[in-house]
Parts: structure tokens; sequence; C-alpha cells
């Protein structure tokens, strides 16, 4: 009986937010170990091939298994809006505030607070700006991976100027 | 026009997202490292660094104080799976003198989309756990072992996670002051 009265009130402790941190743990792991495997080139950039490439084989499945129920897309533009919108709230809990295209192919997305960035600073705070772009990588790769099964090939890069806010640019590759 | 779709499950997505992010993680280990045991040495000890963390949200959201005993740990143990994996396991195959148990796992969300190829019998695939229990446990003053007695993925029925009491880590006194 006493383990049944636990067991409700554990219940109600589980929110949404109860798995959260486990992929927020994983992800600084797997950050932790690209770096490590990754030599330092001669700029000094940081070397975050194997955080992009895992991210791509996440989101190439991960998109198949989302999509699956869904209509047809209209179009590129209408693949765009549905991850800046269902796919992104659906992962990182939120839309993306802002997306501007200039019709040929770029696309920007600006997420004002990613979920990744959100506890490492913000506005004011300028103190781990130079290390953030490697929480990036992963989405950034999640973004190619998705596109590409969707049919768009393409290139991401990622762009933080204040935390916890970043922009990603998906240039599409027309062939 | 709308779509008549219905929208995507956040938790569910959630889970998933984790899962195959485990599983790229694993897949990047392998072609890193030649030797099988190297990537099961490395899962454990990213799980150890996710577990001295996690521990925290642990007491945080349950609130729960020291244990009394082992069987406790057991319990709690259980709970955190619960709250993190969303699954129950079994808690079974207690030892004579109370300092070894079992938990068993009839379904494990981190292997929902896997198979073993044939030349990676020796992986284990979820030894991330084995570092988050030791992990967890160590930050509450505790030292265990655990080891996969048997598993899922190598064709037995349940998997089943081995926990030994070891001992209890007292505590240390800073550095520098006798």
């Amino acid at each position: 009986m006493r383990q049944q009265i636990t067991d409700t009130k554990i219940n109600s402790h589980i929110s949404g937010e109860a798995d959260e941190c486990l992929f927020e743990y994983l992800h600084a792991e797997m950050v932790n170990y690209a770096l490590n495997k990754s030599c330092k080139n001669k700029e000094g950039e940081e070397e975050l091939s194997r955080l992009e490439w895992m991210g791509f084989s996440v989101g190439y499945r991960i998109i198949e298994r989302l999509t699956r129920e869904w209509n047809r897309f209209k179009d590129e533009l209408d693949m765009i809006k549905f991850i800046c919108t269902d796919f992104w709230s659906s992962l990182y809990h939120k839309q993306i505030d802002n997306l501007r295209t200039n019709h040929h192919g770029v696309y920007v997305l600006q997420d004002n607070s990613f979920r990744l960035l959100n506890k490492v600073g913000t506005n004011s705070n300028k103190q781990y700006l130079q290390e953030s772009p490697r929480l990036l990588a992963f989405t950034c790769g999640l973004l190619r991976g998705s596109l590409a099964n969707l049919g768009i090939i393409s290139t991401v890069n990622a762009e933080i100027s204040t935390l916890p806010s970043c922009k990603f640019h998906v240039q599409v590759q027309r062939i | 026009m709308s779509r008549t779709s219905t929208k995507l499950d956040s938790k569910k997505v959630n889970s998933e997202l984790f899962t195959l992010t485990y599983g790229a993680l694993v897949a990047q280990l392998l072609k890193d490292y030649e030797n099988i045991e190297d990537v099961n040495k490395q899962l454990e000890r990213m799980g150890y660094n996710m577990g001295i963390r996690l521990i925290e949200d642990f007491l945080a959201r349950t609130g729960s104080g020291r244990c009394y005993d082992f069987r406790d740990t057991a319990e709690k143990i259980q709970t955190g799976f619960k709250i993190f994996l969303g699954i129950t396991p079994t808690i079974t195959n207690w030892s004579a003198a109370g300092d070894e148990f079992s938990l068993c796992f009839e379904a494990n969300p981190l292997t929902e989309f896997v198979e073993l190829p044939d030349h990676c019998l020796n992986l284990k695939y979820c030894n991330v756990l084995i570092g988050v229990l030791r992990g967890a446990c160590e930050m509450v003053q505790m030292e265990i072992a655990c080891w996969f007695v048997q598993d899922q993925l190598k064709n037995d029925n349940i998997t089943e996670l081995r926990v030994k009491f070891i001992k209890r880590l007292e505590d240390a006194i800073p550095a520098g002051e006798d």
C-alpha cells in the first residue's frame, strides 16, 4: 500500500521535463568526446565534424519516423516550415522564432533562446561565447540530415552573436 | 489548408531523439576504436559523467533523503529509471547477504531500434547505464559495481543488470587539512 502512494506521488512529478536532461547530458558527453578526439587545426578552430556527422545520422532517421503520417509537403518552403514549427518544437520545446529566406535556397532560422545554450549564459554574459559554437554542431548536422531525407541537399552553418540566441544558415544546393 | 495529421508528441519524440542519439554515438565509437573493449570502456566513462550530474536532478525532483539500507537504494534506483527513462525494472534475485540484487528490464528504450551485427557480440550496448549507476551512487557516498548478466540484444529473454554494494565512502578530509 505504501508503495502505491509513493508511486502516484512520483507520477505527478513526471512532467514533460523529466527525461529532457538525459539528452542534454548525453549531448554534453558527445561534445566532450568529440573535442578530445579532435586536434585543433592551424587557425585554432575546433574540428567538429564528428558531432556534425552524428547529428546528421540522427536527423536522417528521426525525420523518417516523424513524417510517417504526414501529408506530402508541397515544396521546399513547406518542408522548412515544418522543420521550424513542429519538428523544432517537439525536439527543443519551442518553435524557431524567425525564418528568413531570399527565395533562392538560402534560409536563416533564428532561435532566440536555443535549448542547448539556455543554461550557458544570457545577454550580458560573454564568458562562454567562444566555446558555444561547439554546442551547435550536432544540431547543424541534425538539420542537414533531416533535410537530406526529405530530398534537400544542403549545407548548414550556425552563428551566435549573443547567448542564448543563435542562427542556423541553411544553404540549399541545387543540382 | 490545414494539415489533417496529428500533432507530434513532444515527449515521445524526445525519447526517440535520445535513443537515436545514443545509437549514433555508439556507431561513432565503433568507427573510432578498433577494439570493442575500448568502446565498452568509453561508454561506461560517459555514463559515469552523466550519472554524477543526473543524481542532482534525481534528488531535486524526488526530494528523497539518504538511503536506510541497500533495499531502499534498490527502490530508489528503480524510481530513477521510471523518472528518466519511463520504465520500471523489477528488482529480483537478492543475495542472502542483501548486498546484491538484479534489475530486470523487459523493454529498454535504449535498444528500441537496435540489432547487433555478428561482429559486435562483445559490445555491451547499454554500458552507459552501468556508468550512470556507478557515478550517481558515488555522489551519495556509495561504491557499487554492476554488470550485465543477460542482454536482450544477445537473444536473452530479458535484460538483467546485476548491482553489488562494495562499500560506503567516507567523507574525505579536504586537501590541506588534517
